[in-house]
């Protein structure tokens, strides 16, 4: 023994350390595993984990309020919505420039759909009022035009507002590069230069229009007025033209002579409604980039001065919906678990040439399109089908009173345990054969009856199979959407059905994906457990 | 194989049976009648002489079981006519069967002699259950087949089918698929969409369950719970997050988007039957190989693939079916450009119901018939390789 011990590290052939050597080679053995598994992760990543992580996102993703309204959400933040009264006039006139934007860009009706989900009415209220706004401001438009006519001119505004470098710029060859502000404008007229530089990439971005040959929007006058009615001195920051004009509307202004307009007023006449200050409770709840509105929407809550409350009673859909999902998935697994069991133990327990004879039977409605077989249902189920017509010619049934099978819940369970059923059965059979059966004629000879020795010896065995088979039948029934929707009516639908409805007709997809998430994390869950108790590992196929 | 040593029953033993069976029969044809009282009596009388007859005759069984079918079936054409002698003959072809299956106490031969009574009947019951349950699995796809011939534009079975008029069926479904441009479109998008979707997660799945399988993988479990979850994610959910995604970067819509969707949803099957079978690849034979002086590559194609084939066929097998089938997804991701069989099935049961369906499923049944054969042969082609007798 004492000849081979050797002073210091074994070494491997070439000379290095035997352990640092197998370390490399262990490392290099992973690395290549890696490499191999690499391209698959990437794609799924790609095309199903960051679509999922994409609903994720959109179920909390609430930034179309705030980037199509960005003046009106600051405004109203100042606004106490438990006051009970309409916010003050500066929030309508924000209102004013944002929505002028919006309905040029045509994006007034996504916000007034959004906050429809809501509050419902406001979206005919965006709706009136995206066709009206460029209204607002109109008596300002033509008290500077009647003033000075060069305020109806497109190039006195450029004077006023642009930046002469930009005026420059445009000057030259080609497309016209985007609208730039003067510094003198931007610090003198900060509302009316907001106003304006809105304007102008508007129009160029949208209508592909110059802003020279343009004349601005009602509103920016509007804007123009109260900045020169906030800041006289304004027009000294200008030059020539500009600041004689601008000079002339201010002392017009500060004299008192020029007749002012309320933005309020404009909005209450298009729509009494602008003056609810429930309308503008909501905008303000839902101003926030993020909001848990759609979870909210999904639990049927809603949103109170006080925090999260119920719905009323006649708008709780989604508690209902998500319980009959639960209910009917539930009792889909316990029939699959009633007619798979024994079907399982027969396939395991008869002699492999029969039994394989047999599994065809089970395989057969496996490999069959899940379309085929929801249609063989829809027509043997109907009340013209098979089974009534069966039902009657036997002389159960009576011709005037068939049997009402689909479009309910009957219908639905009936056609989903057959469509799983396989799903139940293939998983209890790979742990029924593995059952030693001698177990079973031990317990016998021992004196136990029948069922005692089904019940405590061969059932307890078996369970693992259960087990597998309900979850995954459990998992592929609460998420099943085209058999639900075809033979399941009004009565038997479940939550997908709604989450389809929002995606493609309501178009309410910040509610769809909230809906989704909540389902997803019960699947989850139900997954992990699956997990734990079988092994992804050990799914079986046919 | 005889387990119990026999012998004749009582002929009072046998003509009970029989006219417990009799009355249960006769129940339905009484009910149908118009009087399910009569039926049984008329029904249990019936097959209890006959039982109580034959019970003697056991060394005569060959020609009184084909003289009851011929009864039965002349009494059914006597009746009802063509169908009815169908039935008859059916019945009669039972009877004999069951009557002399008691008479001669065949049931008892193959059961363990140890067996009471009871357990006897609850055998034969509990098969009886199964005999229902399997019924209940295949009757509805055996009911759309014959359905698919019909004359009519019914979902059910005329007066003329059952009569085995040739009036009352047809092929006028068949031609209407075939000659529609809606469903033609739809088959011809299917027949682009699938393979492409298999070849993607053939290709990429094959590397990655090969990967897998190495000995020593970090992550293991975390990476093949990635890998499987498009098989547990509900479909509704995969649908609307690749809607919203695909929508984001402009793939929504086109063919390729509906492509790496249904790629995504195969790669599962594709992943968890290779890896089934690399289960069972002898290690040695790559060290072999490499051994005698074969590159990775060359191991791979001339001793590997071969090898774990079957696998990879049936799991692109699985990958084609999936996409071929699948309707949530390409419902949300796809357009009117990417209409496939299922869709327009789906459409078809949804709002103008036509019959063409049937003949749509009849011919979609048939190909799942031969998938599943393929399948079955390839699974037992692999176990033969790999040196396991084919269960």
């Amino acid at each position: 023994m004492s000849d081979i011990t050797q002073s210091g590290p074994v070494l491997a052939a070439d000379g290095r350390p035997l352990k640092r050597s197998l370390a490399r080679a262990l490392r290099m053995q992973k690395i290549r595993a890696l490499m191999l598994i690499a391209p698959l992760l990437l794609f799924v990543l790609l095309t199903f984990i960051l679509p999922i992580a994409d609903m994720l996102f959109r179920s909390v993703e609430n930034r179309i309020v705030q980037d199509t309204l960005p003046q009106t959400v600051v405004a109203v933040q100042d606004w106490d919505a438990d006051s009970g009264e309409a916010p003050p006039d500066a929030v309508y006139e924000a209102l004013a420039y944002d929505l002028v934007v919006a309905a040029e860009r045509k994006q007034h009706t996504r916000v007034g759909t959004r906050l429809n989900y809501e509050t419902p009415g406001i979206s005919s209220l965006f709706r009136k009022a995206g066709r009206r706004v460029d209204e607002v401001g109109e008596g300002y438009l033509k008290q500077f035009a009647a003033l000075d006519p060069a305020w109806g001119e497109p190039q006195t505004f450029m004077s006023v507002f642009a930046d002469p470098e930009w005026l420059a710029s445009r000057a030259g060859a080609g497309d016209e590069p985007p609208f730039q502000l003067s510094e003198t404008a931007h610090d003198a007229l900060p509302k009316a230069s907001g106003a304006y530089m809105n304007f102008a990439r508007t129009i160029q971005e949208e209508d592909n229009d110059s802003p020279a040959e343009e004349e601005p929007w009602a509103p920016v006058y509007m804007a123009l007025h109260s900045d020169l009615a906030a800041n006289p001195q304004a027009a000294q920051a200008f030059s020539g033209d500009a600041q004689r004009l601008l000079q002339e509307a201010a002392a017009l202004i500060e004299s008192g002579q020029m007749e002012t307009e309320s933005a309020r007023d404009a909005f209450v006449k298009m729509d009494k409604d602008w003056a609810d200050p429930e309308v503008w409770r909501t905008l303000k709840t839902y101003a926030g980039k993020y909001t848990n509105g759609y979870f909210l929407n999904a639990a049927d809550l809603q949103k109170s001065p006080d925090g999260p409350e119920l719905r009323p009673e006649d708008e709780r859909i989604y508690g209902t919906l998500f319980l009959r999902t639960l209910i009917m998935s539930l009792a889909i697994t316990c029939s699959c678990i009633v007619l798979g069991y024994p079907v399982a133990w027969i396939l395991a327990n008869l002699p492999s040439r029969t039994a394989n004879m047999l599994m065809i039977l089970v395989l057969l409605p496996f490999w069959t399109s899940l379309l085929v077989r929801t249609s063989a249902w829809k027509v043997m189920l109907q009340q013209q089908g098979v089974i009534n017509d069966t039902l009657v010619w036997l002389g159960l049934v009576s011709d005037s009173d068939r049997l009402v099978m689909i479009n309910n819940q009957f219908g639905t369970i009936v056609a989903m345990t057959h469509i799983l059923l396989p799903f139940m059965i293939l998983p209890m059979y790979s742990v029924m054969q593995t059952i030693n059966p001698t177990y079973l004629r031990a317990a016998k000879s021992l004196g136990a009856t029948n069922w005692t020795a089904f019940w405590r010896v061969y059932f307890p065995q078996s369970v693992p199979g259960i087990g597998a088979g309900s979850i995954l039948v459990f998992i592929l029934a609460i998420g099943y959407y085209i058999t639900p929707e075809l033979v399941g009516g009004t009565k038997g639908v479940f939550i997908s059905n709604r989450i389809a409805f929002h995606i493609s007709q309501s178009l309410n997809w910040g509610l769809a994906a909230a809906l989704g998430t909540i389902l997803l994390v019960i699947v989850l869950a139900l997954y992990w457990a699956y997990d734990k108790i079988v092994g992804i590992d050990n799914v079986k196929l046919g | 194989m005889a387990l119990t040593p026999v012998e004749n029953q009582t002929p009072g033993f046998t003509a009970a049976t029989a006219a417990a069976a009799g009355a249960f029969f006769g129940l339905f044809v009484g009910t149908a009648q118009g009087s399910g009282l009569l039926g049984v009596l008329i029904g249990a009388a019936l097959l209890g002489v006959i039982g109580f007859v034959f019970a003697g005759l056991t060394d005569k069984e060959t020609p009184l079981r084909w003289l009851l079918v011929a009864v039965f079936a002349a009494a059914g054409f006597v009746l009802g006519g063509l169908v009815a002698a169908v039935i008859g003959a059916l019945f009669g072809w039972f009877t004999g069967w069951f009557v002399f299956w008691i008479a001669t106490s065949r049931y008892r031969a193959h059961l363990a002699p140890y067996l009471t009574p009871g357990q006897v009947l609850w055998h034969y019951t509990f098969r009886v259950i199964c005999g229902v349950i399997f019924v209940f699995l295949i009757t509805p796809i055996l009911v759309v087949m014959p359905l698919s011939f019909n004359a009519q534009d019914f979902f059910t079975f005329t007066p003329e089918m059952l009569r085995f008029d040739p009036e009352g069926y047809s092929l006028k479904h068949y031609r209407d698929f075939f000659t529609n441009d809606d469903w033609q479109q739809a088959l011809w998008n299917s027949v682009k969409i699938a393979p492409m979707a298999t070849l993607l997660s053939v290709g990429f799945g094959t590397l990655a369950a090969i990967g897998l399988s190495q000995p020593h993988v970090p992550f293991r479990r975390a990476i093949m719970a990635i890998l499987i979850s498009p098989m547990i994610v509900p479909l509704i959910i995969s649908a609307a997050g690749m809607y919203f995604f695909y929508s984001r970067i402009g793939l929504q819509g086109t063919y390729f988007g509906v492509v790496l969707a249904h790629a995504a949803l195969g790669i599962p099957f594709v992943i968890i039957t290779v890896t089934a079978t690399l289960v069972g690849f002898d290690r040695s034979l790559t060290r072999a190989a490499a051994n005698m002086g074969a590159g990775p590559v060359t191991t791979f194609f001339r001793v590997q693939m071969p090898l774990i084939l079957p696998g990879v066929i049936s799991g692109g097998l699985f990958a084609f079916i999936t996409s071929f089938d699948e309707v949530v997804v390409v419902l949300f991701v796809g357009s009117a450009g990417q209409k496939t069989l299922p869709w327009q099935m789906f459409i078809g049961l949804r709002e103008q119901i036509s019959p063409t369906i049937l003949a749509v499923a009849t011919i979609l049944v048939v190909i799942s018939i031969a998938l599943l054969t393929t399948v079955e042969m390839l699974r037992r082609r692999s176990e033969r390789l790999r040196g396991m007798s084919p269960s």
